[in-house]
């Protein structure tokens, strides 16, 4: 049975394997046929971030890695207001569609869900 | 109430790791029951037999081993995550024809599938990490 499960992403891409085997469960689940919603929430949301190029580092983009997500109807995707505002980011300056909530309303977010899974 | 663990960190470097391990033997004592430990991320070095802390100190795979074997846990490693961490069971490494391996029964090496699994079918699933 499809279940409701937020991922919530809370780490910078790149400097701990850990946003990359996040992204990796979503995938996995979304496979398995569950609903999947992510929400990006402090460093996470510097996984958002346009123009990755991470070659020099020996890593796969984390947001090329992303990409596949429509394919498995994942879409939607919500971001901090205030986390992008402390890192002085605004919507411009992000490569996928997304939702910008403010930091009062994820609890909202969070209360729809049948499970909430944090990396 | 059926609890499921999700071990995100490395044995000995993390306080995480430990802290996983005596929560599971808590709510063992208090009742409840472990449906699986997932160990995923850094935490997939849990399952190493190759261990060998010194005397005074615990050692991580030991304990959760001896854990499994009282209450019958199953205790389930991401292979994704492990291989490429150099942590292969017997089949692994004869597939990969590497000369060693290091995970044993009752770890299992299995796909992230059994995170989900474990996950929608437990009251609770508790991260570690």
């Amino acid at each position: 049975m499809s279940k409701n499960i937020l991922v919530i992403q809370r780490t910078a891409p790149y400097g701990s394997s850990l946003a990359r085997e996040g992204l990796d469960y979503v995938l996995t689940s979304a496979a398995y046929d569950q609903n999947i919603q992510m929400l990006f929430m402090g460093d996470g949301v510097f996984q958002l971030v346009k123009n990755q190029n991470s070659t020099d580092i020996q890593l796969k983009s984390q947001l090329g890695a992303m990409e596949v997500l429509p394919l498995y109807d994942i879409e939607d995707l919500y971001v901090i207001k205030e986390d992008l505002a402390e890192r002085n980011l605004s919507e411009s300056d992000l490569g996928l569609p997304i939702k910008v909530i403010k930091r009062r309303d994820t609890h909202t977010l969070i209360e729809q869900q049948d499970h909430v899974m944090g990396f | 109430m059926k609890i499921s663990l999700l071990v995100l960190s490395e044995p000995y470097s993390s306080q995480s790791s430990l802290s996983a391990l005596q929560y599971a033997k808590a709510a063992l004592e208090s009742g409840h029951s472990i449906e699986r430990v997932f160990f995923y991320h850094n935490g997939v070095h849990t399952g190493s037999s190759l261990q060998t802390p010194q005397q005074d100190e615990v050692n991580i795979q030991q304990q959760w081993k001896e854990l499994s074997e009282k209450h019958q846990l199953d205790l389930v490693i991401c292979i994704a995550a492990a291989l490429k961490r150099g942590n292969l069971n017997h089949e692994e490494a004869s597939r990969y024809d590497k000369s060693q391996f290091n995970i044993e029964a009752p770890f299992e090496l299995s796909g992230l599938g059994q995170l989900l699994d474990a996950q929608i079918n437990s009251d609770q699933l508790i991260t570690f990490g």
